[in-house]
């Protein structure tokens, strides 16, 4: 029995808002079906007690003082918007209203 | 030796040779650049070439030496840059469209310290997209070749920066290593590059692809200008919240001290059938020559090896599923052309601009991250992963570094693994362990096989170990000199 259908590599392209053209959706299926079989073993280590690793080295999270440091100006932080105007980046309308201004 | 002579030689000896102003900074770059001009068509090492600033850094080098100012310990150095490490005013791309014509506004801590140590920034290498891959196959824009043979890959993630330094297109090389990335390169291209401990190199300005496992890192021809790269990249950065507050190691010093006493593991499950006899011949004849240097050989076990490609798949893609959501369209980078509603912004544009293995790690990633699958996929890998890490610290009160094949094999043809997924993954079988427990971990030259192409010995120390490991890398490289043999197949293009 696969372990992923079309239909759920369809649903999480749109969880990852990803567009994906139906070969590319048959093409994935296939792979990661292969891929989760062969990841399918960790079933068969016993875990029971082991706490699990999500750092290398243990360290606490650092804290500093809550002082306004060196940044970049809003032109800098700007620069590379494919859409802007002013002090803003530009998007579609997100909520549907009259106009559609994009 | 003139500036064309000595750009075969090490990085150390360049800086020397600029330090005593045997040749300038200016005609060291030159050459460079020349040389690059030559051969770089072939290779698809180079995404960009910085040239008028190299030279203008250089200049800066030469000026300095002329008014007897003090110089950096890499005055004058031409180096060369994963296009992952954040390049102020010079363009970054990831080796992906998305990221296509960004121009950033910072600059990495690594690169910062290498250029105010004097290091001269040649340009930015190519790499597999977003660091995903072990072929330089997944670069959105070119392939790179091996300089060893060009019908072979160089090895990925950062198969550029490996291919430059074995190629000599620049002195030494930034890359990252996250699951082999650096290490796997290394040993195809016959050169050493090192992945430290995790968080000894900071990662601010590194774009990230997987955050618990991303190791920016060194290569160089010899383990000497590796540990003097990472003299000079290590150490804490308050813009990083994972980077380690402890001091920097003298690891060119430990390089040249030897490694008598020092007691040398081979872990059993690191030797197992489906290696390329070639490799395990001269990877067993490597440890013979570490104990003839004055080691100690002791067998380990690492139990839970055989896991690491599994954990490794899981974690790693979680984290770059959130990691690459970041690209969006609005504030950076691509934006798809026909928009009518956010949807379509999001979704083409990420459609469009990702390639087709970043578009794989997304899914897995998002996939095993889902309510319901959480603790059945990633759960049960971080619990792993952490069984894998006690496996390196019990190994650890044993002896003080391991010894292991870097790589199963040597370089495969272009298109040999392309076609499966899953047949690339099993290609970093030795090198994820070391990154999942964010151990050091190194790779230098220890042979090359009857057609010619590298091999290479991987070390591995305990966390914060890189001095050991130096010192046995250093050892076995004076005791066998495979560093100093050149890629035959570039020659005959210059």
């Amino acid at each position: 029995m696969p372990r992923i259908d079309p239909n759920e590599v369809r649903e999480i392209a749109q969880l990852s808002r990803l567009r994906l053209s139906e070969p590319e959706v048959a093409r994935l299926t296939g792979e990661l079906d292969a891929i989760l079989g062969y990841i399918d073993e960790l079933k068969q280590v016993d875990t029971e007690g082991v706490e699990p690793m999500t750092h290398a080295v243990p360290f606490d999270c650092p804290l500093r003082a809550d002082e306004v440091g060196p940044m970049l100006t809003p032109d800098e932080a700007l620069a590379g918007a494919p859409r802007r105007e002013g002090t803003l980046f530009v998007v579609p309308r997100i909520v549907p209203g009259p106009g559609g201004d994009m | 030796m003139s500036a064309p002579d000595v750009i075969n030689t090490t990085l150390t000896e360049q800086a020397h040779g600029v330090r005593e102003g045997r040749f300038s900074a200016r005609d060291l770059v030159d050459a460079y650049l020349a040389r690059i001009e030559r051969i770089d068509g072939r290779l698809g090492a180079y995404l960009r070439v910085d040239a008028a600033g190299a030279r203008q850094q250089a200049d800066a080098v030469d000026a300095d030496k002329r008014a007897g100012k003090a110089l950096g310990p890499l005055a004058g150095v031409p180096l060369g840059y994963k296009d992952i490490y954040v390049t102020r005013g010079l363009e970054t791309t990831c080796a992906s469209r998305i990221l296509q014509g960004w121009i950033p506004q910072y600059e990495s801590t690594a690169t910062t310290r290498l250029t105010q140590a004097g290091a001269i920034r040649l340009g930015k290498l190519n790499m597999d997209e977003f660091a995903m891959g072990s072929s330089n196959e997944n670069s959105a824009f070119k392939p790179v070749r091996n300089p060893w043979d060009l019908e072979r890959v160089p090895g990925g993630s950062s198969g550029g920066s490996a291919a430059a330094v074995a190629a000599s297109l620049c002195a030494g090389s930034l890359g990252t290593d996250t699951g082999g990335s650096i290490r796997q390169p290394a040993s195809l291209c016959g050169i050493v590059g090192m992945k430290p401990t995790y968080g000894r190199v900071s990662r601010h300005g590194v774009v990230a692809f997987a955050s618990s496992l991303d190791h920016p890192g060194p290569f160089g021809k010899s383990v000497e200008d590796v540990a003097a790269l990472m003299e000079v990249m290590a150490g804490h950065d308050p813009n990083d919240a994972t980077s380690i507050d402890a001091p920097v190691g003298k690891y060119r010093e430990a390089s040249r001290a030897g490694l008598s006493g020092l007691r040398i593991g081979l872990p059993a499950e690191y030797f197992a059938a489906g290696m390329d006899p070639e490799v395990e011949t001269a990877v067993r004849a490597a440890i013979d020559e570490l104990g003839r240097a004055g080691a100690k050989v002791v067998p380990v076990s690492l139990p839970n090896t055989r896991h690491a490609i599994s954990v490794y798949y899981l974690v790693c893609t979680a984290e770059a599923s959130s990691n690459l959501a970041r690209y969006d369209g609005v504030r950076y980078g691509h934006r798809a052309a026909e928009v009518a509603n956010l949807d379509d912004l999001y979704g083409l544009t990420r459609g469009e601009g990702f390639g087709a293995e970043p578009k794989r790690r997304i899914i897995l990633g998002t996939y095993v991250l889902r309510a319901g699958y959480y603790e059945a996929y990633y759960g049960k890998a971080l619990r792993v992963r952490r069984k894998i890490a006690d496996d390196f610290a019990r190994a650890f009160s044993q002896c003080d570094v391991l010894a292991t094949p870097t790589s199963p094999i040597t370089a495969f043809k272009l298109g040999e693994k392309s076609a499966d997924p899953l047949q690339m993954y099993l290609a970093d079988i030795y090198t994820v362990a070391p990154a999942l427990a964010g151990v050091p971990a190194l790779s230098q030259g220890c042979g090359f096989s009857k057609a010619g192409l590298p091999i290479g010995l991987q070390l591995i120390g305990p966390p914060l170990g890189e001095e050991a490991v130096f010192r046995v890398a250093g050892a076995y490289e004076r005791a066998t000199q495979w560093h100093t043999r050149r890629p035959s197949a570039v020659e005959s293009l210059s």
